[in-house]
């Protein structure tokens, strides 16, 4: 298996993007990219391209063919495929492309991430975002996907005890970091009273618990390692990358308070790039809800059970802290365009790693881990990055 | 020299207090007061509709200016809630008024600027002399369904203005007009409610065509917010007219004064008519006043107006100012609101 490098890495700014479509939004991203990557579309050998619910967001499907096409490449006729996951869809499509060049099957892969959720209201959007639960045992039913998740964090306080103002932290923190992110849906402060007196959406999430509705793309471009070697003089190496799964829908779970596919993915993914937790120098995790990244820090071992809030709680996790967590804003507020936002967060890690993150920079960066969660944890990705000294 | 000659406005007696609606809906109280700054909206009774309110906003506007009705060549009726689908409202209007059989009378619809449509329309019949005077009224009873965000602020009031080149209170200087194809509220044909596009009715709707239509105008006349004393927005609520007010650097205290949806909520066809009203109830010879309108779908015109020192002969006692109608408000539950506004199905309704 051949080791595997990021060459290039570009995104389009987040938010409510009216005037811009799909493809343009796609086709932005990965122009960025390759530009940054010195090469043209036409030295690409294949495309994955990571997206949720094109088809139902605005009605076009065929998402890898539509990027071919618009990039300028269709009479080049490569492979671009789209990989689907829900929300954890960027980060399974990075290990999809992973996976293309590591096998040398493929030398240059760009791996794409999109989503324009703004062409339809809120209402709808929250139907199309049923789809990642079990749709006959949990939509069907009424439970929609903040109350599935709402589930899991109250049982996390039956068995540990109210936590409220330390996942309140985790909104705060994030939208203290996203001022310093040009891209980022929000450059608004706001306080943990803020949180906790928004509008409640499901008991204990209130909205600003919550990551936004946004627009956006992003695009990395995977080579070989020896290729960026010879090439390029900063490299970021593509060292672990996994994707597991677990039940689909949450009443087969045997605990709501550990997600069983975090755990699975992230040994993997370790073992892979012969590193270990704690040599990490920061972290992008999926917080759609303020509780997910508190149960993904007991997952990967970074707290105990029942400790994760605590570690909010001590300040490891802000930008001066030891182990900065997404110091892009993440997805509450650098924002959440669904089938891009795996694929983001890589393009933040490579920007740290190289020391190209502006104001936000975590100092002397090396190794970065991002994870890319889809549904309530059905599957999650776990992708990791280390810079070459 | 064409202008206004003189105007009426019309708000119902009765409001409801926005936080009697979100206490039916299970919202927060004080959420419209807060993110909106409304406070409350005028509710029509059961015995009006969007012509009877036209017909008390143009006896008014007719009292102040002291002409005879039938010397009116035209009339233009802008709703959204014309209360027949095929039937003119300003047939009704100009009966009631004593203006015909020797007027041309017709409806206009564009969402909430069909009203500045007439105004405009009826500027021009004058000016090239096919009308010696004309009448052009705005007036909605809005509707937005039960629970939704809309029904908030969707209120019922109306404005009326008679334009004509004699005796002319506020002078046109100037105008411009934009429109495209913007699918930010509509309500098909035998729909009883609005739908709307959410949030992509501020930014790409509201935001875009005002902003284009009052640079558009003041490029034209080659002015900049410090030439006018007053800015007027369209108002479907207070933070979009100060917003849009913001970023075209006119400061606060020259919006302030065209503000009504605090009070009375969002009149549709009348709201910046209503606005341009209470301008005038307060304005000094001289002083200059931009106005712009916006309707879903979607456009604005903007108007550059200098009132002159014919206004202080149109005030006269019997007719109320904006913020006399303003103010005599009687607040109602939501049963009862539910019960005027038509929204309880009845026994006989089929």
């Amino acid at each position: 298996m051949r080791r595997v490098a990021v060459i290039g890495v570009g995104e389009t700014k987040y938010g409510e993007h009216w005037e811009k479509s799909i493809r343009e939004l796609a086709v932005e991203a990965g122009l960025r990219a390759l530009e940054d990557a010195g090469i043209s579309s036409e030295d690409l050998d294949a495309i994955v391209g990571g997206n949720m619910s094109a088809g139902s967001y605005t009605g076009q499907d065929h998402i890898g063919a539509l990027i071919a096409d618009f990039s300028g490449i269709a009479d080049r006729h490569i492979p671009a495929i789209r990989v689907e996951a829900a929300c954890g869809s960027g980060g399974a499509a990075i290990h999809v492309g992973f996976n293309l060049v590591a096998s040398g099957m493929y030398d240059i892969v760009l791996v794409g991430g999109v989503e324009k959720q703004t062409d339809v209201g809120v209402d709808m959007s929250k139907e199309i975002l049923a789809g990642a639960s079990d749709r006959e045992w949990e939509a069907f039913f009424g439970a929609t996907f903040p109350a599935l998740v709402a589930m899991m964090a109250k049982r996390y306080m039956y068995e540990y005890g109210d936590i409220r103002e330390q996942m309140a932290m985790i909104p705060v923190m994030m939208h203290e970091n996203a001022m310093n992110n040009p891209d980022a849906h929000f450059h608004r402060r706001i306080t943990v009273d803020d949180v906790l007196n928004s509008p409640p959406i499901a008991e204990p999430f209130h909205l600003l618990d919550v990551a936004p509705v946004s627009d956006g793309a992003a695009a990395i471009i995977l080579a070989p390692l020896d290729y960026a070697r010879k090439n390029y003089d900063t490299v970021v190496e593509l060292a672990g990358s996994a994707v597991a799964t677990d039940y689909i829908g949450m009443h087969d779970r045997p605990s709501l308070i550990t997600l069983a596919a975090n755990v699975h993915a992230s040994r993997k993914a370790f073992r892979m790039a012969g590193m270990e937790v704690r040599d990490l120098d920061l972290l992008e995790l999926h917080d759609a809800f303020s509780f997910l990244p508190i149960v993904t820090l007991e997952d990967l071992g970074l707290a105990e059970r029942g400790k994760g809030a605590s570690l909010v709680e001590e300040g490891i996790l802000s930008m001066d802290g030891d182990l900065p967590l997404s110091p892009s804003g993440g997805l509450k507020a650098k924002g959440h365009p669904v089938g891009a936002t795996g694929v983001g967060q890589a393009v933040e890690a490579v920007w740290q790693l190289r020391g190209q993150a502006g104001k936000r920079q975590v100092p002397d960066a090396e190794k970065a881990l991002i994870q890319s969660i889809g549904g309530t944890g059905a599957t999650i990705a776990i992708n990791l990055f280390r810079r070459e000294k | 020299m064409v202008g206004i000659v003189s105007y009426g406005a019309y708000i119902p007696r009765f409001r409801i207090d926005t936080g009697e609606i979100a206490r039916v809906w299970g919202e927060d109280p004080n959420r419209a007061k807060k993110s909106l700054l409304v406070e409350s909206k005028a509710v029509a009774g059961p015995d009006e509709d969007a012509c009877t309110m036209a017909v008390e906003a143009s006896r008014y506007a007719i009292r102040r200016w002291g002409g005879d009705p039938a010397d009116i060549d035209v009339i233009y009726v802008g709703s959204e809630s014309h209360p027949y689908a095929v039937k003119p409202t300003a047939s009704i209007l100009a009966d009631a008024l004593g203006a015909s059989p020797h007027v041309m009378a017709v409806d206009l619809e564009f969402a909430c600027k069909a009203g500045t449509a007439g105004l405009i329309s009826a500027m021009a019949m004058v000016k090239s002399g096919m009308a010696r005077f004309g009448l052009a009224v705005g007036s909605d009873t809005a509707q937005g369904a039960p629970g939704d965000a809309l029904e908030y602020t969707a209120a019922s009031g109306a404005a009326a203005f008679i334009v004509g080149s004699q005796g002319v209170i506020a002078r046109l200087n100037g105008f411009h007009s934009v429109t495209t194809d913007t699918p930010d509220f509509w309500r098909r044909a035998g729909r009883p409610y609005p739908r709307h596009g959410g949030r992509f009715t501020g930014q790409p709707a509201y935001f875009k065509h005002i902003l284009m239509a009052a640079r558009g105008l003041m490029e034209k006349m080659g002015t900049g917010p410090e030439d006018y004393d007053f800015a007027i927005f369209h108002q479907p609520n207070t933070k979009f007219p100060l917003s849009a007010g913001k970023r075209l650097g006119f400061p606060k205290e020259k919006i302030l004064p065209g503000i009504v949806v605090n009070k009375i909520g969002n009149t549709y066809a009348a709201s910046m008519l209503m606005g341009l009203a209470r301008v005038l109830d307060k304005a000094e010879p001289g002083q200059r006043i931009l106005a712009v309108s916006f309707g879903s779908g979607a456009g604005s015109d903007a108007f550059d107006f200098t009132v002159t020192e014919n206004i202080e002969a149109i005030r006269v006692d019997g007719v109320p100012t904006v913020d006399e109608l303003i103010e005599r408000g009687r607040f109602v539950d939501y049963a009862i609101y539910a019960k005027y506004r038509g929204k309880i199905l009845m026994g006989d309704e089929e």
